[in-house]
């Protein structure tokens, strides 16, 4: 990231985009003459609903409601953001599909944008001819495309198939194909929208490689748009989070996907679990009812333990109940689990006990954990009594980084191993 | 690294909620030749994949429909043909006929017909209807073909002589018509993004004009009056006309009706692609 005006790829300033809600224009002719005729008498409109004055006719719906952003050359930025948050919107414009509503959008260098994969591509149309098509599509000229051919076979796989009319291509090989093809693209500017969600786990990889060689080494810049966080993770160094047509966050990957997950539950010491519905699955024999962080506070640090007692009520007497605990991202990524130690209990009774759980080896950063309350059975199986998803946030930080450096949990992990060891 | 620095800076695309309706961004359009090209090929070749006879409909479609013309118009109405023998009367008018038709009519549906391609990625939008014309223009040159090998038996009989030297007109003809068919087709497309009525009605009027343009009939055949003027008006009349001098040595040539009708038609041309390039801006919202 830098400063430096002449940096800029693209600058989007006050940009909004409105849709007209219900059915637009009503379609035909005729209902939009009547309405013309009846305004023109000065009599009441025949085709607006009843109950509805003149009003209903600004009912608008705003998809992006003023944005303003700045990417930078040679970054991968990804954007995020509920269903219906604007980001196909905004990438839409970008790309010069539909046109903005209001504001103004620059941008410095040639866009490759793939909204869909094999954007007019034609079943009848072998491999080859559709790669011509769809290279003239996305705006390379003829002569570029046979330069660009071979490689472009090479890294879509279908070699064998390429003078086959891709009607009777896989989808998996109709995505590979389509995929080479935007990514042998000469833009500076790559804009793709959830694009790598097909295609087999290799070639995801080898796209995510192919996008992030594009971003570091050739220096261009990448716009994508997932609801797949790892990707982000991998692919992106900055982050945009989208929500109801504003940009509510802008900066770090893994800030932004837990702002965007909103599972960011509030630090509480005392966490009431009184009022929830139970989960179909679970027996409901036992009800968890409160958790209390027995540290000093949420916040922890680094090798220091977590500690916090569990008042459950029982409702039915169990032998060997045991509680087990898995320790998550706030995206839901598991960090790990344990188990505790069988108790007994009986019907009616409500029990308060404490526990201390072991964090030492638990990188800095935000947790939740999530606690089962199971009863091992005769057969080797579990039931389960009671499930609470989100019992607790806290956050392990250390005053004294570990050699200095600031983990980083995208490369490293969330395991702190204990120290490396010579052996004498 | 330093070329792609440079690129950064070479390419600059300003997108702004302000529409420029002078701007017909024509530059733009040649850079994207190939896609046009292309365009045209992938219509050829997706019409005749999978058919039988493929190509040879080109030329069973003029036949049969000149054929049924001589025996409707020339066998049971008994229309003038200006003593030309009916066979290469009619097979030359369709042959213009349709190609003006086909401007019109493939071009009408440009919107609606490639929503699905529009709404994903970018790329002038003119380069579809352009795509569309030459397409008409190469159907048309396959069917010349036809009338040339018709017209060939007729003059070595000498019962058609064409004149020769007007031939070098054909192209101008052919520009002519393609415009203004081109410029019709996009402001229909252009509506029928709001109305879908239109593209019902457009083919029915498409037939509907042919009858109001001398294609079936001579215009020397109206003799002088109003109704003639009336055809006259037609824009499409006086380059038909100047074709049929041409080709079969007969034809009612004004040179007044035939500037105004190129004016008109460079009027249509350009409001057309104005409207077009207005609409093209955010018609994926209301398709």
């Amino acid at each position: 990231m830098s400063d430096n005006k002449n940096d800029i790829a693209i600058k989007v300033s006050g940009v909004k985009k409105m849709y007209k809600l219900g059915q637009i224009g009503g379609g035909t002719l005729q209902a939009d003459l009547q309405s013309w005729w009846a305004r023109v008498r000065g009599k009441e409109d025949p085709n607006s609903k009843i109950g509805e004055g003149e009003r209903s006719h600004g009912k608008t719906f705003m998809a992006l409601n003023g944005i303003d952003l700045t990417i930078y050359q040679g970054e991968a930025v990804g954007i995020i953001g509920s269903n219906g948050a604007g980001k196909s919107t905004l990438l839409k414009l970008l790309s010069k599909v539909t046109a903005p509503t209001e504001g103004e959008i620059d941008i410095y260098g040639r866009i490759a944008s793939m909204l869909e994969v094999g954007t007019g591509f034609n079943p009848e149309m072998t491999g080859r001819e559709n790669v011509y098509l769809n290279g003239a599509i996305l705006g390379m000229t003829k002569a570029e495309i046979d330069a660009k051919m071979e490689d472009i076979i090479e890294f879509s796989e279908v070699r064998d198939f390429i003078d086959t009319p891709v009607k009777r291509y896989s989808s998996g090989m109709f995505v590979k194909l389509a995929f080479s093809v935007a990514a042998h693209l000469d833009s500076e500017i790559m804009i793709m929208d959830e694009v790598l969600a097909v295609g087999d786990m290799a070639f995801q990889k080898k796209c995510l490689t192919k996008m992030r060689e594009a971003a570091k080494e050739d220096g261009r810049t990448v716009l994508y748009v997932s609801h797949n966080m790892n990707t982000i993770r991998q692919l992106c160094d900055r982050c945009i989070v989208l929500d109801k047509g504003k940009v509510i966050f802008e900066g770090g990957v893994e800030e932004a996907i837990e702002i965007y997950l909103g599972d960011i539950k509030e630090k509480l010491m005392h966490n009431d679990f009184t009022k929830r519905e139970h989960d179909p699955w679970i027996t409901a024999d036992i009800k968890i009812l409160y958790l209390d962080v027995l540290n000093n506070s949420n916040n922890i640090q680094f090798g220091e333990k977590f500690e916090f007692s569990l008042e459950y009520e029982c409702n039915k007497s169990i032998k060997n109940l045991c509680f087990r605990i898995t320790v998550l991202k706030p995206d839901r990524t598991p960090v790990g689990t344990t188990t505790s130690t069988s108790f007994e209990c009986t019907e009616g009774e409500t029990y308060k006990r404490s526990f201390v759980l072991d964090t030492t080896q638990i990188a800095p950063g935000d947790y939740i954990f999530q606690i089962v309350a199971f009863e091992p059975d005769n057969i080797g199986n579990q039931i389960r009594h009671d499930y609470v998803p989100k019992a607790v946030a806290f956050s392990i930080y250390n005053k004294d980084q570990l050699h200095n450096f600031v983990w980083d949990s995208r490369s490293w992990g969330f395991h702190v191993m204990p120290e490396l060891k010579e052996i004498k | 690294m330093s070329s792609l620095q440079s690129n950064y800076e070479k390419y600059h695309t300003h997108i702004s909620s302000k529409h420029k309706w002078f701007d017909l961004k024509l530059k733009e359009v040649w850079q994207y030749k190939d896609l046009i090209w292309l365009f045209t090929k992938r219509s050829f070749v997706i019409t005749y994949k999978q058919t039988v006879l493929g190509p040879a409909w080109l030329f069973i479609n003029p036949i049969l429909t000149s054929l049924i013309y001589t025996f409707v118009f020339g066998g049971i109405a008994k229309m003038s043909t200006d003593g030309l023998p009916q066979i290469v009367f009619y097979l030359t008018s369709t042959a213009i006929w349709t190609y003006f038709a086909g401007c019109v009519n493939k071009n009408a549906t440009t919107f609606t017909a490639n929503a699905g391609v529009f709404g994903k990625v970018y790329f002038p939008r003119l380069t579809m209807p352009i795509s569309n014309v030459l397409g008409s223009l190469i159907q048309f040159g396959i069917q010349f073909i036809l009338v040339l090998g018709v017209l060939t038996y007729f003059v070595i009989t000498g019962e058609v002589h064409p004149n020769w030297w007007a031939f070098s007109l054909i192209p101008l003809v052919l520009v002519h018509l393609g415009m203004m068919g081109m410029g019709f087709g996009i402001i229909v497309s252009s509506m029928t993004t709001k109305y879908r009525d239109l593209t019902v009605l457009i083919t029915f009027g498409v037939q509907l004009w042919m009858y109001a343009t001398p294609i079936v009939y001579p215009l020397s055949q109206l003799g002088e009056g109003t109704l003639k003027t009336l055809l006259m008006i037609n824009p499409v009349t006086m380059p038909v006309e100047v074709f049929r001098y041409a080709v079969l040595g007969q034809g009612t040539i004004n040179y007044l009706f035939l500037a105004i009708s190129w004016i008109f038609t460079l009027l249509v041309l350009v409001f057309g692609i104005m409207i077009f390039n207005k609409v093209e801006r955010t018609f994926m919202d209301t398709v």
